[in-house]
């Protein structure tokens, strides 16, 4: 275990308990401020996970849900991209999970009850470890645009959502992957409740034409940085003494 | 080395149980590998087992019914470490009807200089940052606790209540008896 503590949590790029126009905040943010507490063992750990907790299957979407030859309908998508500490370091063997919506906007879920169809060939439901460089890809097919009860005419942009783990449950992040040039992004209350620009940006994935494969599959690069530690403190000690 | 802001969180939105609790969702029919965190008590491990009740409420009192909760917590002996008899990481989202949520676990001992806790990680629509806070017991000797300290006359809302299988717990997201939530 690394014994270094994470650095004080950066509040700046996170959305606010409440925000007024995201209605179901309104019942669910708590109105006292968070308890500051000093990381204890219990904040400094958390679980992991070897390969062997996944199925061959379950980092592509394309077929992980579909019947025998046959495959997920949309646009074809890799989506790739690192997982990185505060301090850019690569940050290796950890679980990633996904899931979205299929290419008409429609959830796999109970309670999705939008117009567009279910796709019998799409679950929406992915998973990977980051490998030793940190990398980590999922194939999928693009999530269409939703529409959602929010008290207006709210349409939700295109997106992936993503849940990671990290060394310790101080670590442990749920967001959303956007899509470069998405005009819903500036409309969405969810979105938007980012409180700084720059922040929200770095949830936009990149079209990748490197990673693109010709006449099979468009890329899209996102990369994920967990709450980093501590900068170490070096005794600044003269050479030779 | 440069230093990187941390991504920003997001809601994990009333469909989380598609990622997360996939065959609560109905998607184990197809190639998925197991439930993640489904199960702590994994073979015959030493220690008492216990069952957790956990409800979420928001502030109209209404149960919350599409939470994700994750539980992380020492063994019987205090340690973060598990073993192939028991996982110290358990996962579940709360009934879509009820709000209740099951845990089935062995009661935690005393990590060095802490009594004995879970750390319970909640995440929900509407939830813009996942809220941690954490579980004492009432059957313990809480009193030299450091972070149950730190709750003041608030530290009653992260005791739970002793059950016959075990323990339950009430997390109320706003209100009067609004839980103290931490920034670790
Ligand atoms: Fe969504």
């Amino acid at each position: 275990m690394d014994d270094t503590p994470f650095a004080p949590r950066d509040f700046s790029v996170h959305p606010p308990p409440l925000w007024p126009d995201y209605r179901s905040t309104h019942l669910r943010a708590p109105q006292q401020p968070l308890l500051q507490m000093p990381q204890t063992q219990t904040e400094m750990t958390g679980p992991t996970f070897g390969h062997a907790a996944l199925g061959p299957l379950d980092s592509d979407l394309i077929v992980n849900y579909a019947a025998a030859g046959q495959s997920a309908q949309g646009p074809r998508i890799l989506v790739h991209g690192k997982l990185l500490d505060g301090q850019g370091r690569a940050v290796p063997g950890k679980l990633i999970e996904v899931w979205q919506a299929n290419a008409g906007g429609r959830y796999r879920h109970v309670n999705d009850g939008y117009l567009a169809p279910l796709d019998d060939n799409f679950g929406g439901c992915g998973r990977c470890i980051t490998a030793p460089d940190g990398s980590f890809a999922f194939r999928t097919v693009q999530p269409g645009p939703y529409p959602w009860p929010n008290g207006g005419n709210d349409w939700r942009p295109a997106h992936i959502h993503f849940s990671v783990f990290g060394d310790g449950f101080a670590q442990r992040l749920i967001t959303q992957m956007y899509f470069e040039g998405d005009p819903h992004i500036a409309r969405c209350p969810i979105a938007q409740s980012i409180p700084d620009a720059a922040a929200l940006d770095r949830l936009v994935a990149r079209l990748d034409m490197d990673r693109t494969v010709a006449m099979d599959i468009r890329a899209y690069r996102f990369d994920i940085v967990l709450r980093g530690r501590q900068a170490t403190v070096f005794e600044n000690k003269p050479q030779g003494t | 080395m440069p230093q990187l802001k941390e991504s920003p969180s997001q809601t994990a939105g009333p469909y989380v149980h598609i990622g997360c609790t996939p065959q609560m969702a109905g998607l184990e029919a197809r190639a998925m590998g197991p439930q993640l965190g489904e199960r702590m008590v994994l073979g015959s491990p030493t220690g008492d087992r216990i069952t957790l009740d956990l409800h979420v409420f928001d502030g109209a009192g209404d149960a919350v019914t599409d939470a994700l909760i994750e539980i992380w917590q020492p063994t019987p002996q205090g340690q973060f470490t598990g073993d192939d008899q028991f996982c110290n990481w358990g996962r579940q989202a709360t009934d879509l009807t009820s709000g209740q949520a099951v845990f089935q676990t062995l009661k935690p001992g005393a990590p060095v200089g802490q009594a004995p806790h879970i750390l319970v990680w909640i995440v929900a629509r509407g939830i813009g940052l996942g809220l941690t806070t954490r579980i004492y017991f009432p059957d313990e000797d809480n009193a030299d606790d450091p972070v149950l300290a730190l709750a003041g006359d608030r530290a009653a809302t992260l005791i739970a209540r002793k059950t016959a299988g075990g323990y339950a717990h009430a997390v109320h997201l706003q209100g009067p008896s609004e839980t103290v939530f931490f920034d670790v």
